[in-house]
């Protein structure tokens, strides 16, 4: 009889923890291969493809840097609210919430020149990305209601209001046939460079976002108590913590980093607001694995959002190339959580094989 | 004495002189060796006793025997035969049955539901069987205990007749009990070995787990001494005393009496009036509780676990409000201020539960500024300075001895012990005039346990005011200058420590000066 | 139409579609009665659903489809058991990742069967004379087997938890797991064994929305029926009878949802209302939680780890 034992470990160093998360995506990757070779295509082959198209051609890294955007925005924000173990899984949510607050402001502020029109989007999206993870913050943090169902249902809701909005009252005049707003004027839309589909504001944002909240979390009071809160409520009490305060702000942080990349999906790409599906094709869910492999380290989502990100161009070119469905960047972000997770356990136990014999007495 | 083992026969069981037998047992966890290689002999009929500090390796020891834990080496003999105990199961099959300090209850079912668990039932209303089966038992070992009562109702005397229960209805013959009288009245610990000395009488072997040397001495027949996971002495218990046994067990001469000289009082720095809390269910836990502390003394307030201690102390730190009644610290209103407001006005708070009072993931360093990070020189506004808390953290390292690689490294690495030094370090060190202690050596060695006292003592002499709570009326009596009892949220006596002795404080404790 | 049939076709509907969501939440109780989170119950119910349909229609028989969506339900939650139990990871990231992975899985097995229809469904059984009886009889009495197997699981499950030997157990691994295993019980064994049937039967449920309730596949068939579970557990205070009350309730709820629409109120508002009601349902179970001291299992989510030390 085999029998799993599980001892702890010291602290793993800088170095473990890297290469297992390197490990997680292998195995990832092995994972996705394995379901390709049943679809008859042959994953090293595919793999290339995928490579060569996303970071071999301009057009292939211009766009990944185009989806790293609201990854980057959305990961950071998860950062923290991951850190106060908050486990939100509306950033999904939260983003439709900042593309409709932009769109509002965008087609319904009358002649706005550029410089007023721009910065309202951007802090209209914070506020609505915001409000819809306070919801979820004050509930958890007043009545203890459970922050992962209600932020998943949140973002049903917010699916469900788009397409109210696009269907219903805000229906283009313009366009008939296609559930989708008006375009919004031309001061509302967002400079790229030129050739690509790359909106530099909002890049800009992000990046700034990436520097300001490693900031936050690690030489501020501010990170001090989100970490005090993270790492044990029962003392944050006793230090004198306000848990509401820094449930309530994080999840506001972390809503309103998502609300901005709603903002920049519609005043950078879209233009206007069409099908969720189309604004935000998993954004919010990939960001939690964004966050989960760069632990929970602002700096470190960059690079992860890279990855990431081309992982969601790579789909499509599978999908143009291969025929695959979409859905296989599924199975490769639920396999690289599920093999990050086996891979903190490494970090923390060794697994000891025990085969016992039967002893005769 | 030694068995050889040439002499163990394998027949009937009136011939094996010893019940349980013990040898070469080792254990390690991590890196540390919980049982060098100890040998445990146990006689049919006898009342042994287990002796050591916390961490010498005796409830190891005992949950080996029981089935929690598996050696890394060595043999067990029961009844003289060689056995091998993997689960708790194999060990109460073999007639070995435990009562564990914390109780093995589970607290949402009934009495009924909970024995159903251990005995033999089928499949269909179990709690019937168990109803039939376990009367007679009650009956005769005279322990009752209501049947359809949900076990979170129950006090902790009547839970742990449960466990007692339990293990009978088991069919043991070799009680283990893991430091029984921690949660118990002086009174009630009577009880206990009135009916231990009933059971032996009738042929049942019983461990008794323990680091109190004044139970050894009343209870047992015989003792084995652990220090460091080691025996360090077989001994009988008629030829011996508490010096020796305390000798054994820390390795030196260990002094009793610590020096408690007179100290200058000043005027009264924590006041209590008319205080009332209510509990978390809602119900008053503090009745009308009025006292004073000066500077200078050591107040220390007695009582079992349960009496609304824990409320008293969370309302007087600010940790749960206050329905009525007033806390006046230093001559201010402290009523219902708030942790941090009660801290900014001098009082440090060192709580019971450990686990409370640190973050395992963060620093030490972090840990060591848990309270004041954002006073400067710690932070500025909005900023942390890590120089400062670094530089603070290194000074209290090495004041208060914390056994750690640096003052960076996580506390979760710390041990039990260097925790405690940790969260004193911190309360102590901040000038604070009001100190709140709760059972501050709690589960810590004998050698902490006097550094601990002695630091206590030392901020009386400088004129601290401290409020002592504890279970441990040794820690009461040897630290306090004044002493009062708490049963039922409220407090039934106050007399000055020359006054008091064990007797009169444990008929407080239960009850007896309430009635009146 | 009279208002008897109206009505009696009111609670059919009702009874309907709060089936799979009663199958979900049964499942769900019993592991998290065990101290189990499992959050991939979402995954769980698609991967349910997909299968019944593909083996379904390659078979040519509903109930082998019933059968190979309640294992393939359960293989999925074994992987679940796996990570939570033995290995003792995070309960909610492994949830999480398992709906994910259960999401992607379904949507690639699924993409080619996407407007099939089924050569043959589940139909319903009417019990004779009992179904003719007005309003009753046509609410309780003409449903197919699935519908009928849950309505007699619940109270079965009901009393093997609260009134047998194993149902103790259950409760007393997922209340204290230290005190089950001092007194013998694997606590190991039956966390698993309740993870599975919480997996048997999100796949069975799976299985009625692809082949009975619906029935087709689409993309998104389940549009978050298995996070809905997961909030009615809550509401239904962990005990198999309430969770009938609430999957009916519910059930309400979707039916007043398509009852509504021609009114003229927009098809999109009323889709907000079963998300809407689960987040309230849950504000309900947690004030009921505190009103009545029964919480959640006390081990709930807190990976059981026998060699500790202190």
């Amino acid at each position: 009889m085999i029998e799993i034992k599980l001892e702890k470990r010291p602290l793993p160093s800088r170095i473990e923890a890297f290469t297992y998360s390197v490990i997680s995506v292998v195995f990832a990757l092995a994972v996705s291969g394995a379901i390709l070779k049943v679809y008859g295509v042959d994953p090293v082959s595919a793999y290339g493809i995928i490579v060569f198209h996303v970071f071999g051609s301009l057009p292939g890294i211009s766009e990944t840097i185009v989806k790293l955007i609201p990854l980057t925005l959305c990961g950071v924000g998860l950062t923290v609210a991951f850190r106060a173990r908050l486990w939100n899984i509306g950033a999904e949510g939260q983003l439709l919430l900042g593309a409709i607050a932009a769109t509002g402001v965008a087609l319904f502020s009358g002649d706005l020149p550029s410089y007023v029109l721009i910065p309202l989007m951007f802090l209209a999206g914070f506020l609505a990305g915001a409000l819809w993870g306070a919801i979820p913050a004050l509930l958890k943090a007043v009545l203890n209601v459970n922050e992962v169902i209600v932020t998943t249902m949140m973002n049903y809701i917010a699916i469900e209001l788009v397409r109210y909005l696009i269907y219903g009252p805000w229906r283009g005049a313009k366009e008939w046939g296609y559930p989708i707003t008006d375009e919004i004027p031309d001061a509302a839309k967002l400079i790229c460079i030129p050739g690509t589909r790359i909106h530099i504001a909002t890049l800009a944002i992000a990046v700034a976002s990436v520097i300001l909240i490693y900031i936050l979390i690690t030489r501020t009071t501010f990170g001090f108590e989100l970490r005090v809160v993270g790492g044990n409520p029962e003392a944050a009490k006793y230090a004198g913590v306000s848990y509401l305060k820094i449930v309530l702000l994080s999840m506001i942080i972390s809503g309103g980093l998502a609300g901005l990349a709603g903002t920049g999906e519609i005043a950078g790409i879209h233009y206007r607001l069409r099908y969720p599906e189309s604004i935000s094709m998993g954004y919010g869910f990939t960001a939690i694995i964004v966050a989960w492999l760069a632990r929970l380290n602002p700096l470190l989502v960059l690079v992860t959002s890279i990855f990431f990100g081309g992982l969601l161009v790579g789909g499509y070119v599978m999908k143009i190339m291969l025929g695959l469905p979409v859905a296989m960047v599924n199975i490769f972000n639920g396999s690289t959580l599920m093999s990050l997770l086996l891979c903190e356990l490494l970090l923390q136990y060794k697994i000891k094989f025990i085969v016992k014999r039967r002893e005769m007495h | 004495m030694n068995l050889n083992l040439n002499q163990i026969s394998y027949s009937s069981n009136e011939n094996t002189e010893y019940v349980v037998e013990m040898k070469g047992i080792v254990k390690r966890f991590f890196n540390v060796i919980a049982n060098d290689h100890i040998d445990f002999k146990l006689r049919r009929g006898e009342i042994h006793a287990l002796l050591g500090e916390n961490g010498a390796g005796k409830t190891t020891l005992m949950n080996i025997l029981y089935g929690i834990y598996t050696p890394d080496e060595g043999e067990i003999y029961v009844n003289g035969r060689l056995v091998e105990i993997k689960t708790p199961r194999d060990a109460i099959k073999l007639g070995i049955g435990m009562v564990h300090q914390h109780f093995m209850l589970v607290e949402t079912l009934t009495v009924a539901e909970n024995l159903a668990l251990e005995l033999e039932t089928s499949f269909l209303n179990p709690t019937e069987e168990v109803r039939l089966k376990v009367e007679e038992i009650m009956e005769k070992y005279g322990l009752k205990v209501n049947l359809d009562a949900k076990v979170w109702q129950l006090s902790t005397g009547e839970k742990q007749r449960i466990e007692i229960l339990k293990a009978i209805c088991r069919g043991a013959n070799i009680l283990i009990l893991d430091e029984p009288t921690s949660v118990l009245t002086p009174g009630e610990v009577r009880e206990l070995f009135k009916f231990l000395k009933r059971m032996a009488s009738e042929g049942k072997s019983i461990i008794f787990v323990t680091h109190k040397l004044k139970e050894v001495m009343e209870i047992s027949d015989r003792v084995t001494v652990l220090r460091k996971g080691k025996v360090v002495g077989i001994l009988d218990t008629s030829k011996t005393n508490e010096y020796e046994l305390a000798k054994l067990m820390v390795g030196r001469e260990v002094i009793f009496e610590l020096e408690k000289a007179p100290s200058k009082l000043s005027d009264p720095q924590l006041v209590v009036e008319k205080l009332n809390v209510l509990n978390d269910r809602g119900q008053l836990a503090v009745k009308d509780v009025s006292f004073e502390v000066r500077g200078g003394e050591i107040y220390g307030i007695a009582g079992v676990a349960g009496n609304g201690q824990k409320e008293l102390v969370e309302a007087i730190t600010g940790l749960r409000r206050v329905v009525s009644g007033k806390i006046y610290i230093g001559g201010v209103d402290a009523t219902n201020r708030g942790p941090s407001a009660v801290r900014r006005m001098g009082v440090a708070f060192i709580p019971e539960d450990r686990k409370m009072g640190f973050v395992p993931s963060m620093s030490v360093a972090e840990n060591l500024v848990l309270k004041r990070y954002r006073e400067s020189p710690f932070s500025n506004r909005f900023f942390l300075n890590y120089d400062a808390i670094q530089l603070y953290a290194k000074k209290l390292i090495e004041e208060y001895k914390i056994d750690t690689p640096s003052e960076r490294s996580p506390a979760k690495l710390l041990s039990g012990g260097n925790v405690q030094r940790m969260i004193l370090a911190r309360e102590l060190s901040n000038g604070s005039e009001v100190i709140i202690a709760v059972h501050p050596t709690y589960g810590l060695d004998v050698g902490s346990t006097e550094y601990v006292r002695r630091l206590l003592l030392k901020r009386r002499s400088e004129g601290a005011a401290i409020l002592l709570v504890s279970e441990d009326l040794d820690e009461i009596l040897s630290l306090s200058d004044r002493i009062a009892v708490m049963f039922e949220g409220k407090i039934v006596g106050e007399l000055p420590c020359e006054k008091a002795d064990i007797e009169t404080l444990g008929l407080m404790m239960s009850g007896a000066y309430a009635r009146r | 139409m009279s208002w008897q049939v109206y009505l009696g076709d009111l609670l059919y509907s009702m009874i309907r579609a709060g089936t799979p969501l009663l199958l979900g939440t049964l499942g769900e109780i019993y592991a998290e009665r065990a101290g189990v989170l499992n959050l991939g119950v979402e995954g769980m119910v698609i991967v349910g659903a997909v299968t019944g349909y593909v083996v379904t229609l390659s078979t040519g028989n509903p109930w082998l489809g019933v059968l190979a969506a309640a294992i393939s339900g359960g293989a999925l939650s074994l992987i679940h058991a796996f990570l939570s139990i033995t290995l003792r990871a995070n309960q909610v990231v492994s949830g999480l990742a398992l709906t994910m992975l259960g999401l992607g899985l379904s949507s690639i097995i699924g993409r080619i069967f996407i407007g099939i229809p089924l050569p043959s469904s589940i139909t319903p059984i009417e019990i004779p004379i009992l179904s003719k009886v007005p309003i009753i009889g046509q609410a309780l009495f003409s449903h197919d087997p699935l519908v009928y197997f849950s309505m007699l699981l619940a109270p079965i499950m009901w009393f093997v938890l609260y009134k047998t030997r194993i149902g103790i157990k259950i409760r007393a691994v997922g209340e204290n797991p230290a005190a089950a295993d001092a007194a013998g019980i694997n606590v190991y064994m039956i966390r698993y064994i309740c993870v599975f049937i919480g997996g048997l039967l999100s796949g069975l449920a799976g299985a009625y929305l692809s082949e009975s309730y619906t029935p087709a596949w689409i993309e998104n068939l389940t549009a978050g029926t298995g996070w809905i579970i997961v909030g009615l557990t809550i509401f239904a205070l962990w005990n198999p009878i309430r969770a009938m009350l609430g999957s009916y309730l519910f059930g309400g709820v979707r039916v007043l949802q398509f009852r509504l629409q021609p009114l003229g109120i927009s098809p999109n508002l009323l889709a907000m209302l079963p998300y809407i009601s689960t987040i309230v349902v849950l504000l309900i179970g947690v004030k009921e939680t505190l009103r009545k001291r029964i919480g959640a299992p006390s081990a709930l989510g807190v990976p059981y780890v026998r060699e500790e030390r202190e």
